[in-house]
C-alpha cells in the first residue's frame, strides 16, 4: 500500500484551481457573493499564463468606428467553422461589453483613444457588418492586455480578502460513486504536504495543454493538468483535434509576436518579397482567420518559398510603421523580437513560423460553465458540483478555430458566469455530505507510483518524444497516414510510461516529481488529440486533412468526445453541436463556405 | 551574550562537478545548491555545457542541466519570455531574469544564486512571502466614491494615462527589492523599491481618489523614508523601469501637500 502522507483538511463552498484570468475571475466573483471560496494555484497568480496576452480582448465597444454584439457573434460563428455552439457565442458576445467596461472600472490600464475611451484595433477575423470590413474590436492595453486584465483580477482578489493556496498542486478530483464532484486533492510545493479540499463546487481552470507540442507559445507550465484530472475520473474532453497554431511565433524560440502586430499594418512576404496573404485571402489579407493564415504560410514553405538558408520561415514586416506607434502601442513585442530574434523592428522584419498557441478543445460545458458528461440519452448531462472555465473548458464559443482576443473576453465572460450559476447553486454554508471512505486514494497513489519511479526513462526523454510525435503527426497539415502513426506512437508513448524514472524523492519543491505528473498529465490529453483527429475525415478549421480538403457538414458538424480509461484505452463518441441561440435578440447563423 | 557563530547555512561549500565530455565550446555553470531536508550546509555545484547544444539564455542553461544532467535542480520558472517574473534570481552578481539574460553576457563562470537576502526554500527557489504581504498592504486596487457609468468605461485622457507608464509594466519579479541595501536590513518594515512602485502606480492614477489616504499610509520612517537613492533598484530592473523615481515622485507628493 502507500506510504502514509501527512494529509490536512479543508472544507469550502467553492475550490476554484487556477489563478489565470479565467479562475481569478471566478475566484473573486465566488467570494464576492459570500460563498466560501479558495483558489488553489499551482504558481503565484501573476505568474499564471494569462500575464502573457498580448494583443487584446474582444468586445464590440464601437469606440472606433461601428460594431454590434451579433457582428462579434457572426466572426465567431465563421471563425468556429461552424463548430461553436451558437447559445454559448451569443452569450460571450452580448456579454463582452459589460464584461470589458467591468474590466476597466476595476482599474485595468487600457490605452486610451484622443476621447479618452477604450483603444480599439482590428484583429483577423473581427469584421463590421457580417464580413463587409475590419472592424476595431481588441480591447488593448499596448501589447501586454493579458498583463494588465491578470494583475488587475489579482488586485480585486486581494481587495475581496480572496483566500489563496498558492504553489499548490491539484492531483485529482474526488468523486463520488454517484459521480458528482465532491472536492480536489493537492500538493502543498513548500513541504509536500497533501491536502484534501472539500467543496460543494470545484472549478476548473487550469489553462491550456500547449506543452504537449515541441513549439509553442505557451508556458512551461501549461500542461492541462484539469483536464488530466478529468480524464482520470472518467469523465471526457471534447474536439481535442483542434489545435490553434499562431502565424507569427518567433523562429527558433517560438515566443509570439501578436496579431496585433499585423492589426496596426504589419504584413507577411516571402523568399520573393511577395506579400503573399494577397492570394490565399483577397479581402482580409493578413488579417484573415489563423488557421487560413497558418495554412497559407505553410503552403508558401512547402512549396519553397520560405525564407532563410533552409527557407523554413517566414518575414514579418513592421518597420514601414511610424516609430511612436511602435513605441506606443507596441512596445513589449519591440523589445521580444529584439532579445529572442535580434531584430530591431523598426528597420528589419521578424522572422516567423507558425507555432502551438491555443487548445480549442478542452473540458466540455454549457454556458453556465457546468462540466458535461454526454450520454446517448442527453447530450448535455450536467456533472454535479463541477464546473471548467478559461482554456481548460470546451464551451463550445471556439468551436474548431478561436479568433484573436476571443480566449481573454472567454476567461472573464465565463468566470463570471461560473460565478453567478454557483451563487445560485450553492447556499453560502451548506453544511457537507461526508467524503467516500477512500476519498483521495487514488491521488495518493499516483503521486507514491511517480514519486518513487525507478525506471530508466527521464521525463525529460519522454517529454521530448511527445513533443516531437505530436509536432509531426498533428501539425498545420494532416493526413491519414501521419495520424493513424502518431495514434500508435503516442499509444505507446503511455505505455512507456511504465519505464519512467526520477530521481528527486525529496518533499520539499520537488520540481523533478511535479514535471513528472505534469508529462503523465499531457499524455492522456496528447492520446485524445491524436485520436480524435485521425477520427475526423474532414478539414474544418484548424484540423487541415490532406485527404478530405473539404468540410463535411452532413457527417462531421458534431463535437468529439474522447474518453481516456485507466489503461490508457482511447474512444470516441459524438455530440451535436448547438445550431440554436439562447434568446429572439439572435438569429442562428446557417453553416456556408468560409472565405476571407 | 553576544554570538559568535556564524548564522546556519551562510557558509557555502565546494560541491561536485558535472563534466560536458567531448564539448568544443564548454561554459561552466555555479550553481547555489541547498536542499533543506538533506541537514547539510549550501554548496556550489559546477556544470559544463556545450554551447553547441544550448539555447542562448541561462533559463534555456538551467533547463539543460535539469533535463539532462541533474533532475534534482530546482528553480522557478514559466513563461520564458520575461513576463512572468518566475525566474528572477542573482546571475554573474545582478538580480535578473534568467530567461532575458543571455548567457553570452557573462565572461568566465557563470554564477547563479538565488534573490539575495531572502530565506531560500530549496536551490534557486526564495519565499516571496513578505514582498508579497507589503504589496498587499498597500491596497494595489483602484480605490473611487465616483460610480463609474454602469454601461461605459470611465474616460482618462492619453495624457493622463501616459502617466502610469513605466509603472503598470512591473512583473513583481522583486529583482530590485532584493538588489536595495536598505531593503536587506530593514526588509521587515521598509516596502522596499517593488512595492513603492506599485504604490506610485495607483497615486498617478488619474481614476484613483484615494491619494491623500495613500499618502498617509506611507508617510512614515521605515515604510517609505528607509530609502537613501542608491539607486541599484533602477539599474538592476530586468523590465527596464525605474522605481527610484517612482519613490522619489511620492516624497515629492508628501511634501507638496504638506
Ligand atoms: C503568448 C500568448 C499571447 C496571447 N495573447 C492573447 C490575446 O491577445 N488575446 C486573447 O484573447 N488571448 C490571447 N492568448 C490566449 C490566452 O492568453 C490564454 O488562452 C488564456 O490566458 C488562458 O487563461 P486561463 O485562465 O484559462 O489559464 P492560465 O492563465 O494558463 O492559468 C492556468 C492556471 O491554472 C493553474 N494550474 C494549472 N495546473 C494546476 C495544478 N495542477 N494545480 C494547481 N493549479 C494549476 C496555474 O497555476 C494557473 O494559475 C495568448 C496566449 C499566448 C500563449
Ligand atoms: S533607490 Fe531607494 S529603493 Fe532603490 S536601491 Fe536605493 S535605497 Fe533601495
Ligand atoms: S520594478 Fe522591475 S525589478 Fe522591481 S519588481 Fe517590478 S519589474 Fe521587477
Ligand atoms: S520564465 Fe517568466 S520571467 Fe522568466
Amino acid at each position: 500500500m502507500v506510504q502514509s502522507y501527512k494529509i490536512v483538511d479543508h472544507t469550502y463552498d467553492v475550490v476554484v484551481v487556477g489563478a489565470g484570468g479565467a479562475g481569478l475571475r471566478a475566484t473573486l466573483g465566488m467570494t464576492a457573493a459570500g460563498l466560501k471560496t479558495a483558489c488553489v494555484t499551482k504558481v503565484f497568480p501573476t505568474r499564471s499564463h494569462t500575464v502573457a496576452a498580448q494583443g487584446g480582448i474582444g468586445a464590440a465597444l464601437a469606440n472606433m468606428g461601428d460594431d454590434n454584439w451579433r457582428y462579434h457573434m457572426y466572426d465567431t460563428v465563421k471563425g468556429s467553422d461552424w463548430l461553436g455552439d451558437q447559445d454559448a457565442i451569443e452569450y460571450l458576445c452580448r456579454n463582452a461589453i459589460p464584461a470589458v467596461y467591468e474590466l476597466e472600472h476595476f482599474g485595468v490600464p487600457f490605452s486610451r483613444t484622443e476621447d479618452g475611451k477604450i483603444y480599439q484595433r482590428p484583429f483577423g477575423g473581427h469584421t463590421q457588418r457580417y464580413g463587409e470590413a475590419m472592424a476595431k474590436r481588441a480591447c488593448a492595453a499596448a501589447d501586454r492586455t493579458g498583463h494588465a486584465i491578470l494583475h488587475t483580477l489579482y488586485q480585486q482578489c486581494l481587495k475581496h480578502k480572496a483566500e489563496f493556496f498558492v504553489e499548490y498542486f491539484a492531483l485529482d478530483l474526488i468523486m463520488d460513486a454517484d459521480g458528482t464532484c465532491r472536492g480536489v486533492m493537492a500538493l502543498n510545493l513548500e513541504d509536500g504536504v497533501i491536502h484534501r479540499f472539500r467543496a460543494h463546487m470545484v472549478v476548473l481552470a487550469t489553462g491550456g495543454y500547449g506543452r504537449a507540442y515541441f513549439s509553442c507559445t505557451s508556458a512551461h507550465t501549461c500542461t492541462g493538468d484539469g483536464s488530466a484530472m478529468v480524464l482520470r475520473a472518467g469523465l471526457p474532453l471534447q474536439d481535442m483535434e483542434f489545435v490553434q497554431f499562431h502565424p507569427t511565433g518567433i523562429y527558433g524560440s517560438g515566443c509570439l509576436i501578436t496579431e496585433g502586430a499585423r492589426g496596426e499594418g504589419g504584413y507577411l512576404t516571402n523568399s520573393a518579397g511577395e506579400r503573399f496573404m494577397e492570394r490565399y485571402a483577397p479581402s482580409a489579407k493578413d488579417l484573415a482567420s489563423r488557421d487560413v493564415v497558418s495554412r497559407a504560410m505553410t503552403v508558401e514553405i512547402n512549396e519553397g518559398r520560405g525564407v532563410g538558408p533552409a527557407g523554413d520561415h517566414i518575414m514579418l514586416h513592421l518597420e514601414h510603421l511610424d516609430p511612436a506607434t511602435l513605441h506606443e502601442r507596441l512596445p513589449g513585442i519591440s523589445e521580444t523580437a529584439k532579445i529572442f530574434a535580434g531584430v530591431e523592428v523598426t528597420k528589419e522584419p521578424i522572422p516567423v513560423l507558425p507555432t502551438v498557441h491555443y487548445n480549442m478543445g478542452g473540458i466540455p460545458t454549457n454556458y453556465m460553465a457546468e462540466v458535461i458528461r454526454p450520454s446517448e440519452a442527453n447530450p448535455d448531462a450536467v456533472v454535479p458540483g463541477l464546473m471548467a472555465i478559461g482554456e481548460a473548458a470546451c464551451v463550445s464559443v471556439h468551436g474548431a478555430n478561436r479568433l484573436g482576443t476571443n480566449s481573454l473576453i472567454d476567461l472573464v465572460v465565463f468566470g463570471r458566469a461560473a460565478a453567478h450559476r454557483a451563487a445560485e447553486v450553492v447556499k453560502p454554508g451548506a453544511p457537507h455530505k461526508p467524503l467516500p471512505a477512500n476519498a483521495g486514494d487514488n491521488a495518493l497513489a499516483r503521486l507514491d507510483r511517480i514519486r518513487n519511479a525507478k525506471g530508466g526513462s527521464t521525463t525529460a526523454s519522454l517529454r521530448d518524444k511527445l513533443q516531437r510525435t505530436m509536432q509531426a503527426h498533428a501539425a498545420v497539415f494532416r493526413n491519414t497516414k501521419l495520424l493513424s502513426e502518431g495514434v500508435e506512437k503516442v499509444n505507446a508513448l503511455a505505455k512507456g510510461l511504465d519505464d519512467l524514472g526520477i530521481t528527486d524523492r525529496s518533499l520539499i519543491w520537488n520540481s523533478d516529481l511535479i514535471e513528472a505528473l505534469e508529462l503523465d498529465n499531457l499524455i492522456g490529453q496528447a492520446q485524445a488529440t491524436m485520436v480524435s483527429g485521425d477520427a475526423r475525415q474532414e478539414s474544418r478549421g484548424a484540423h487541415a486533412h490532406d485527404d478530405f480538403p473539404d468540410r463535411d457538414d452532413v457527417t462531421w458538424m458534431k463535437h468529439s468526445v474522447a474518453w481516456v480509461d485507466e489503461k490508457s484505452n482511447v474512444s470516441l463518441t459524438y455530440r451535436p453541436v448547438h445550431m440554436y441561440t439562447l434568446t429572439e435578440e439572435a438569429e442562428v447563423f446557417p453553416p456556408k463556405a468560409r472565405v476571407y | 551574550m553576544a554570538q559568535f557563530k556564524l548564522p546556519a547555512n551562510s557558509t557555502i561549500s565546494e560541491g561536485k562537478t558535472f563534466r560536458a565530455e567531448g564539448a568544443k565550446r564548454i561554459k561552466r555553470f555555479r550553481l547555489y545548491r541547498w536542499d533543506p531536508e538533506s541537514g547539510q550546509n549550501p554548496r556550489l555545484d559546477t556544470y559544463e555545457i556545450d554551447l553547441d547544444k544550448c539555447g542562448p539564455m541561462v533559463l534555456d542553461a538551467l533547463i539543460k542541466i535539469k533535463n539532462e544532467v541533474d533532475s534534482t535542480v530546482t528553480f522557478r520558472r514559466s513563461c520564458r519570455e520575461g513576463i512572468c517574473g518566475s525566474c528572477a534570481m542573482n546571475i554573474d552578481g545582478t538580480n535578473t531574469l534568467a530567461c532575458l539574460k543571455p548567457i553570452d553576457d557573462v565572461s568566465g563562470d557563470v554564477k547563479v544564486y538565488p534573490l539575495p537576502h531572502m530565506p531560500v526554500v530549496k536551490d534557486l527557489v526564495p519565499d516571496l512571502s513578505v514582498p508579497y504581504a507589503q504589496y498587499a498592504s498597500i491596497e494595489p486596487w483602484l480605490k473611487s466614491e465616483t460610480v463609474p457609468p454602469p454601461d461605459k468605461e470611465r474616460t482618462q485622457s492619453v495624457e493622463e494615462r501616459a502617466k502610469i507608464d513605466g509603472l503598470w509594466e512591473c512583473i513583481l519579479c522583486f529583482c530590485c527589492s532584493t538588489s536595495c541595501p536598505s531593503y536587506w536590513w530593514n526588509g521587515d518594515r521598509y516596502l522596499g523599491p517593488a512595492v513603492l512602485l506599485q504604490a506610485y502606480r495607483w497615486l498617478a492614477d488619474s481614476r484613483d481618489e484615494h491619494k491623500g489616504e495613500r499618502l498617509d499610509n506611507l508617510e512614515d520612517p521605515f515604510r517609505l523614508y528607509r530609502c537613501h537613492t542608491i539607486m541599484n533598484c533602477t539599474k538592476t530592473c530586468p523590465k527596464g523601469l525605474n522605481p527610484a523615481k517612482a519613490i522619489g515622485e511620492i516624497k515629492k507628493m508628501i511634501v507638496a501637500r504638506a
